[in-house]
């Protein structure tokens, strides 16, 4: 009886302390006593940091503040947001058009800011079109999507849009490998091998940001996945990651998992220039669009481009070289002295290192093992530095703090792994909440990290919030990784799905001349309205134009007769304000698209169509003042072929007195 | 003294003053600082010799809320003038080195003290008739409410904190006028006196 009772308490002491010491230690425990302080930003105090993140399937970038995690603002760049007009707006609209006419949606995964010298420059945030295949420039004087460019012969734009270091050019590299546009697409799907082809594209920015594609080269079938730019010593070299080197067309997931070792893509764009200069390219008939944003008319203007130049990989040898990288590798950083290039295998249980100066070196000797669809495939062993042993299972990114160190997350084993870029030591691990994807240090992939912070991105949230049914938030997380080890200091739910995202000191982007309104004297919008006096409604036909103007806090004109059903109504609102954060909007009963934000000094259009007859309210719909409730107005609507002739007025049209 | 010629310091004094009285044409002298929970950055106005300066297109939008007539610089006479007054008051400055006389000072010292309260008079007219002078189909009325700006100093109109206080060229214009005493105070020995 009393050996029983013995064993029992033994058998239940030792289950116990055998459930406490194996059950992992919970997300809480990760959290150090300081950590809110550091994340800490008193109301009323600025950020350290602008977080500039990806928005994903939202199609949208994300401006976040750091330490605080707190959500400023989302700029709407690919996919049409009613609430800004942004694909409403007849001005916005051509923004969105594309080869294939008006898109109105897409999917934005990676970010890049401009750089002068390898340095974060403040000027300009680029993005990609994952879908339709396109990459934006963001004005960061304005917030706002200031440029759109296509890319022709490409299927999804993934290892984009990553700059070289004095942002000559902004990259793109086919994500899904497609016949050219230039040649004929309509082929058997299994006949991949023989017609599909790989493009990278090479944009030009101009002084003013302004994008130009200057150049594309074709390369064998094969997934790019990711991509950056050599930088100092690799300077004039770019480093596109691939899988897929099976060239399989279905079930990728198992057939493009086959090979050991896929590829990372050495592009040396110094020599494409060149051989641009001896008349190598050729020029191919393609059709691509380029959208602008003019900050003066307010209005964007899109062109369709027809031509473009290509450049032949396998016939042009000293492009393009291969380096043999394990497991389908995801993604391809230099670390700031541009010296090491890391491949992560997205399956693999090690992270190769390479050398620039052993690439260098490899190429010179012709130490090649065979070809790749006609570039030569270098020899592994030739242009590795080393690899990292046992850092984690299923690397993704890698990021850099300046200090020797390098950052990479593992989606399998869903930790950051802090590891020693020369000695290839793992020096620390932390775990993320849930499957990091990327992972941003400011600064972290051009020649100057700011490493005192490290946001890692996940994919997977389950329990870190409150639930919202089937549906949850993303979370990127923030850690301190100023001492030696990374310690979490805050998490916060994001909008979209983030991917990539680049960070820079907030003085930088504060101080770079930040617009606070536009001047009313310098709108050449071919519908301005200069002054409540120049207010109209003009009939031409069934269209009919209301110059409209608005200022604390009425429309002018805000009674107005006249419209017919089926007109095709033109509301230009000119915001005459002319003092910071004072916009109006702009709203009437059944439009069929979104509403008008107006800022000060500005001038939008809303379409509008009425269907039925009747009386129609408009109003603003930005809380300008104290009386922004009284801020509306009247549109009369009568039958077609009505004779009420138009009329508009405000503050006149009084009851008639008996 | 036997003499009623005044010293080289006093005329190395004149010349300063007569440079102060210029230059003050060419910077804002008053300046008035509204301040609301709205605006933390701040609203000025600022009144040039010949102008109105700082944010007056902003105040003159918020004006209509309580009915107060809008400011523009043509509607001021002052405006036009007051650039020549300066200007001949730099010049009378300038003769006064060459006329040298310790009266001439005295009576010039008397006629700018008052102008000084003429303008005084002027300006504070100016805000009352601002202040008291309003639309009544205004949006906001508050029954007895005067939105008239200190004179000088602070006051609280509304939501806005008003504060009126000398600008860089009524700063210049007081110094003139202290230089002015100074001469005669030296001049007339006023120090020995009262030994």
């Amino acid at each position: 009886m009393k050996n029983t009772f013995v064993k029992a308490v033994a058998v239940v002491a030792l289950g116990s302390a055998l459930v406490t010491s194996c059950k992992p230690k919970s997300s809480g425990d990760a959290v150090s006593g300081d950590a809110a302080q550091k994340a800490y930003v008193a109301p009323g105090k600025y950020d350290e940091f602008y977080n500039f993140v990806s928005g994903g399937f939202s199609g949208q970038l994300s401006v976040y503040g750091l330490p605080s995690g707190r959500l400023f603002r989302v700029i709407p760049v690919f996919s049409v947001d009613p609430e800004k007009g942004w694909g409403y707006s007849e001005e916005t609209k051509p923004m969105l058009n594309t080869s294939h006419g008006f898109v109105p949606w897409d999917d934005l995964h990676h970010t890049e800011m401009s750089q002068t010298n390898g340095e974060i420059d403040g000027r300009w945030v680029f993005g990609n079109a994952n879908n339709t295949p396109r990459i934006a420039r963001i004005d960061l004087k304005t917030f706002k999507t200031a440029e759109i460019i296509e890319l022709p012969n490409s299927g999804g734009n993934h290892s984009s849009p990553f700059i070289t270091e004095n942002t000559e050019y902004v990259v793109a590299g086919t994500r899904f490998s497609v016949p050219g546009d230039y040649s004929n697409g309509d082929v058997p799907i299994n006949t991949y091998k023989e017609n599909f082809k790989g493009h990278i594209s090479f944009v030009k920015v101009g002084k003013e940001g302004e994008m130009d594609l200057a150049f594309q080269i074709v390369t064998p079938g094969v997934n790019f996945d990711l991509s950056h730019a050599g930088k100092g010593k690799s300077h004039g070299w770019f480093f596109f990651s691939c899988y897929n080197t099976e060239q399989a067309n279905t079930l990728l997931e198992v057939n493009a998992s086959q090979k050991d070792k896929d590829f990372i893509m050495a592009v040396n764009w110094k020599k494409a220039e060149e051989y641009i200069k001896a008349g190598k390219g050729k020029k191919q008939s393609v059709k691509y669009a380029h959208n602008t944003w003019d900050e003066k008319t307010h209005t964007a203007k899109s062109e369709i481009k027809t031509e473009v130049l290509v450049l032949d990989s396998a016939e042009l040898k000293d492009i393009c070289y291969m380096i043999p990288c394990p497991k389908s590798p995801h993604g391809c950083d230099v670390d700031p002295s541009g010296e090491f290039i890391v491949g992560s295998g997205k399956l693999a249980a090690l992270i190769p290192v390479f050398s620039f100066d052993k690439m260098q070196s490899a190429i010179a000797k012709k130490q090649f093992e065979g070809n790749y669809g006609g570039i030569p495939v270098i020899k592994y062993e030739a242009a590795l530095h080393g690899e990292v042993k046992k850092p984690g299972l299923g690397p993704l990114h890698t990021e850099f703090d300046g200090k020797g160190n390098a950052y990479t997350t593992f989606f399998v084993s869903s930790e950051v792994v802090k590891w020693d870029i020369k000695s290839l030591k793992v020096l620390d691990r932390v775990p993320t909440y849930y499957s990091v994807g990327h992972l941003m240090i400011p600064g972290g992939d051009s020649k100057k990290p700011f490493g005192k912070y490290l946001v890692a991105y996940n994919k997977i949230t389950k329990d870190r919030y409150l639930p919202t049914g089937p549906e949850l938030a993303q979370s990127a997380q923030i850690f301190d990784i100023s001492g030696d080890k990374m310690k979490l200091i805050l998490d916060f739910p994001t909008i979209g799905e983030p991917h990539y995202a680049q960070a820079a000191p907030a003085d930088l982007i504060r101080n770079n001349g930040q617009l606070k309104f536009y001047k009313i004297g310098e709108n050449n919008h071919p519908y301005v309205t200069k002054g409540e006096k120049e207010s109209k409604v003009v009939r031409e036909g069934n269209k009919v134009h209301v110059y409209m103007t608005s200022i604390r806090s009425h429309f002018a004109p805000d009674n107005i007769e006249g419209i017919k059903v089926g007109d095709e109504v033109y509301f230009h609102v000119t915001n005459l304000e002319q003092d910071w954060d004072v916009p109006h909007g702009f709203a009437i009963k059944g439009a069929d698209n979104g509403e008008l934000l107006i800022m000060p000094g500005e001038t939008t259009t809303l379409k509008w169509i009425p269907k039925k007859v009747g009386m129609y309210p408009m109003y603003c719909t930005d809380f300008c003042s104290a009386l922004h409730q009284e801020m509306s107005g009247y549109v009369r609507v009568s039958p077609a072929g009505s004779n009420v002739p138009i009329t508009y007025s405000v503050g006149t049209n009084l009851p008639a007195t008996k | 003294m036997t003499t009623a010629k005044i010293s080289l310091v006093s005329k190395v004094l004149l010349l300063i003053i007569s440079a102060l009285f210029v230059g003050s044409i060419f910077v804002p002298m008053w300046q008035i600082e509204l301040n609301a929970p709205q605006y933390p950055e701040g609203l000025v106005l600022k009144l040039h010799a010949n102008k109105i300066g700082g944010d007056v297109d902003i105040i003159n939008g918020l004006n209509h809320y309580i009915g107060m007539a809008t400011l523009h610089t043509e509607n001021f006479i002052e405006f036009k003038i007051l650039p020549y007054v300066f200007a001949g008051f730099g010049l009378i400055s300038l003769l006064l080195i060459f006329i040298a006389k310790r009266k001439a000072v005295l009576v010039f010292f008397i006629t700018y003290v008052l102008f000084v309260i003429l303008a005084g008079i002027d300006f504070y007219r100016w805000n009352y008739e601002y202040g008291h002078n309003l639309d009544p189909n205004a949006a906001i009325r508050v029954p007895g409410m005067a939105y008239q700006p200190p004179l000088i100093g602070y006051k609280q109109l509304l939501n806005f904190g008003a504060y009126s206080i000398p600008d860089i060229g009524g700063w210049m214009l007081a110094a003139a006028g202290l230089f002015l005493f100074v001469i005669i105070f030296k001049e007339y020995e006023l120090f020995k006196k009262k030994k």
